[in-house]
This record gives C-alpha cells, sequence and structure tokens, in this order.
C-alpha cells in the first residue's frame, strides 16, 4: 500500500490562515502518507487546533493548498460534504448530539449521508459501540454518560462513516484523569489497525507509543518535523526544548 | 346565563370559526416561520437577507393593516381572487411566521456551535443538519416562547371582525343585533378564549416535562 504513486492522506502546501489581523497559520507544509499517525504539539495558541480544522475546511484558509487523498478540499456545499464524510473529527468537547441516544447518535451519519437502511447502520453502530465498550449504554442519552464514555461514543460515531483518516483534537484534555486512558485505548487501537492518524494532544506517552511521527508547533509555524524518538530525546528547536522542559516537569 | 344558553347556536359556530382560523393559520405560519428562520442563520447572503426584510416588515406593521392590505389592497392587483375568510387566514399566516422565525432564531441561538460542527464534519448538508440535529434541539427550547406566540395568534383571530369574518370576535355585533346583552355576550366570550387557551398551555407543559427528561 505504500506505492510512491500513491497520494498522500493530507497534503497541506504553503497554507496560510488569518484571524483577522492574526497569522495564524503560516506557510504550512505537511504531508501525512496513509496509515501513519501524526501527532502535534505546541503551546497554547500555536494553532494546533486551526491546523487540524482547516483539513475539513471548518476553518477556510486564506492561500496555499489543501488534498485529502488527492483531492483538493472543495468549497461550501454538496461537494464538501461528501469530503466531509470520508474525515472522522474528535472534538475536545464530544459534541455528541444532546436530543440522540447513544446509538442515534451513531447511527444518524450513515443513514442520512450514505443512506444506509436503518436496520444495518443499527447492527454497525452496535457493533462499533461493542468495539469502544459502551454497548450496554445504547440507549441512554448523552448526559447520562462520563466525559470518557461520550468520547469513545463521539469516536464511534466517526468511525461508523468508514473514514480514510481522523483527526483528533485533543480528544482527552477534557475528561478527568482517570477517563483519558480509556480513550487513548481505543485511539492506540485504531492506530494498530492501519488508521491515517492526525491527533493534537498533550498526551506525551500516547505520543510516543502510537505516533510513527511529531509534529511541533509554534506561532502558527511547523517548527520540527521528525520522529517521536528523535523529538523527545534531542529536540533541535530552542521553543521545542522549551516546550518540552515545561511539559516534562509536572 | 341566558345571553349564552339563548344563543348557544351562535356561540359554538362561532368559536368554531376562531378555532379553525387559528388551527390553520397556526400550522401554516409554524412552517413558514421555521423556513424563515432557516433562511436567516443559512450560509446564503441573499437567504439571510430575504428573511431579515420579511421579518422587520411583517413585524413591524400592524396587524389591522396586514388585513387591509389582503382584504381591500390585494384584490385591486387582480391576480388571484381570494375570499375574505381565506384573507384573514393569509394575514394571520404571514404576519405570524415572522413572530414564529424569530422564536425558533432564538431557539437556534441556544445550540452550542458544536452540535453544528460535529454535523458539518460528519458531511451532513446545510439542511440535514438543521433538520436533524439543530431545529428539533432549537425547538425544545422555545416551547413557552413558542405557545405565547400561538396564544397570541389565537386572540388575534379577532381583528378578522373588522372585515367581515365571521368568528368569536363578531359575536358582539350580532348579539347586538338581537338586543342582547352585549356586555354579558363579551363576558362569555373573554371565557370562551380562556377555555381554548387552557389546552394550549397544557401542550406546553407537556412538551416541557418530556423534553427535560431527554437531555
Ligand atoms: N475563531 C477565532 N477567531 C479569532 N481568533 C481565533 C479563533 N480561533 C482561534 N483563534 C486564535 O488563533 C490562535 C491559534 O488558535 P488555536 O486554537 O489554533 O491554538 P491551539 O494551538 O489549538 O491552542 P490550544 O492548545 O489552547 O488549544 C490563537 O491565538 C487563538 O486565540
Ligand atoms: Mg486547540
Amino acid at each position: 500500500m505504500t506505492a510512491a504513486s500513491a497520494p498522500p492522506m493530507i497534503r497541506m502546501a504553503g497554507v496560510d490562515k488569518f484571524f483577522g489581523p492574526l497569522h495564524v497559520l503560516k506557510n504550512v507544509q505537511l504531508e501525512v502518507p496513509k496509515g501513519q499517525v501524526v501527532v502535534v504539539l505546541g503551546p497554547s495558541g500555536s494553532g494546533k487546533s486551526t491546523l487540524c480544522r482547516t483539513i475539513n475546511r471548518l476553518e477556510p484558509i486564506d492561500s496555499g493548498v489543501i488534498e485529502v487523498d488527492g483531492q483538493p478540499l472543495p468549497a461550501e456545499g454538496k461537494e464538501l460534504a461528501r469530503l466531509r464524510a470520508d474525515v472522522g473529527m474528535v472534538f475536545q468537547s464530544f459534541n455528541l448530539f444532546a436530543h440522540k441516544t447513544i446509538v442515534e447518535n451513531v447511527m444518524l451519519a450513515p443513514t442520512k449521508v450514505r443512506k444506509i437502511p436503518a436496520a444495518e447502520a443499527r447492527k454497525t453502530a452496535m457493533e462499533l459501540l461493542e468495539r469502544v465498550g459502551i454497548a450496554n449504554q445504547a440507549d441512554k442519552f448523552p448526559a447520562q454518560l462520563s466525559g470518557g464514555q461520550q468520547q469513545r461514543v463521539a469516536i464511534a460515531r466517526s468511525l461508523a462513516m468508514k473514514p480514510k483518516v481522523m483527526l483528533f483534537d485533543e480528544p482527552t484534555s477534557a475528561l478527568d484523569p482517570e477517563m483519558v486512558q480509556e480513550v487513548l485505548d481505543v485511539m492506540t487501537s485504531l492506530a494498530k489497525e492501519g488508521m491515517t492518524m492526525l491527533v493534537v494532544t498533550h498526551e506525551m506517552g500516547f505520543a510516543r507509543k502510537a505516533a510513527d511521527r511529531v509534529i511541533f508547533m509554534a506561532d502558527g509555524e511547523v517548527v520540527e518535523d521528525s520522529t517521536p524518538e528523535e523529538f523527545f530525546s534531542a529536540p533541535k528547536s530552542n521553543r521545542a526544548k522549551d516546550f518540552l522542559g515545561k511539559i516534562l516537569t509536572h | 346565563m341566558s345571553v349564552l344558553t339563548n344563543n348557544l347556536d351562535l356561540f359554538l359556530r362561532a368559536f368554531g370559526q376562531t378555532l379553525q382560523l387559528f388551527a390553520i393559520s397556526g400550522v401554516l405560519s409554524l412552517l413558514l416561520g421555521t423556513l424563515l428562520a432557516a433562511l436567516r442563520v443559512s450560509p446564503v447572503p441573499v437567504f439571510r437577507a430575504v428573511g431579515a426584510a420579511y421579518v422587520t416588515v411583517l413585524r413591524n406593521t400592524p396587524l389591522t393593516l396586514v388585513f387591509v392590505f389582503f382584504l381591500f389592497g390585494y384584490p385591486l392587483l387582480e391576480i388571484v381572487k381570494i375570499e375574505p375568510y381565506t384573507a384573514a387566514v393569509v394575514a394571520l399566516s404571514l404576519y405570524t411566521a415572522a413572530f414564529v422565525c424569530e422564536v425558533v432564531r432564538s431557539g437556534i441561538n441556544t445550540v452550542p456551535v458544536g452540535q453544528a460542527e460535529a454535523s458539518r464534519a460528519l458531511g451532513l448538508t446545510f439542511v440535514q443538519m438543521l433538520g436533524n440535529v439543530v431545529l428539533p434541539q432549537a425547538l425544545r427550547s422555545v416551547v413557552p416562547p413558542m405557545t405565547s406566540t400561538m396564544i397570541a395568534l389565537l386572540k388575534n383571530t379577532t381583528v378578522a371582525s373588522g372585515f367581515a369574518v365571521f368568528q368569536a370576535g363578531t359575536i358582539r355585533d350580532s348579539l347586538s343585533e338581537q338586543g342582547e346583552n352585549v356586555l354579558l355576550g363579551l363576558l362569555w366570550v373573554a371565557i370562551g378564549f380562556v377555555i381554548l387557551v387552557m389546552p394550549l398551555t397544557y401542550v406546553q407543559q407537556t412538551f416541557e416535562k418530556r423534553w427535560s427528561v431527554a437531555r
């Protein structure tokens, strides 16, 4: 599957993004081949979330090119909706549909977007819930679940669309410490199965164990791009050293 | 009491008409108002402008003037002839839709933006997102103001009196023609409206109770 001719799953070239006068992404170059797990690190405000959100065009960019599986991101509309269906996204705040039960949350997009019959969608949804260990909560509402459980449902909801690539924006940051691991376990198993993943996280354990590659961002720039071993043992830039010093000491 | 019992048939027919006016205009204004709210939050600037213009015009025009337009002004345009009753339904629906629109829109604003983002990220189109995720949650949060809007519509049906459309508001005229005690008659009309409003309040409570559990 690593044929040289295959396009990268994600390609960003010369991407710039402004929020008003604020230059949030500065000439970002990034290629993520199929099956690779990339962890994005960086201090608060460095543009990690923005980077993540530009890939499925939740944030439009001001210049540059973004391609997903060789296809440039279309403008807002049906085309873009189709592309987003192939790009899973997991948010820090879960964002489960509050008025729908757990199983309905997982079934919604497959039935509405992929037009899969309800019975079949329910079966797949239950299998996915089984996989993330929440099948017994299928008929509850999101508010009745713990944060860790909600985030696992959110992952199942994304997987139900059979995405080509998954984006995670600090999936464990809103969780109580004792629930972090259950979510990381699900993500680690996904990584092992060969899912292409871009993960913004401060979980160094996950980065070391599951990532093929670490991207370090500061002030909207990709400052380092290396393997986890390299990055953690021998960071090149002072900013990365500074950052690692801060997070590893507490 | 005799005012009521002597004219029971009049009261029943009149309130029947009121109820019918209310039911038809209620359904139409809920549908149109929700559509307008969708326009007002759509990503297309032209749609937003149309929605905003509609609300500004209809909400700021006295209902009586809306009636005047459809009963006297519109026929002069000689497009399609409409009966006074139909004109009343149209006037009430168009007018109330502006208020429904604003109630729905305020409900949409209470839905966390993450709900819409998650929908978009999953590949739902704008219409699918609105229909399956945002509106169902928005409508749950606006049951009390929506009930108020519907109660206002119910009472606004009496504006049709000035335009010879028979309903509860015209009971007074019929009674005074028959030399009955008009004031007592009006008291019964008021009681009639209270009786009509009660089920609406009940519906409100039922929805509020049901939807407070499901969250
Ligand atoms: N919608 C917005 N409007 C204006 N400025 C924004 C918006 N979203 C983010 N920003 C700004 O852009 C910069 C980058 O934000 P971003 O959320 O991408 O950073 P981050 O690396 O994810 O930070 P954190 O670790 O705190 O999540 C910040 O300075 C932030 O204040
Ligand atoms: Mg962030």
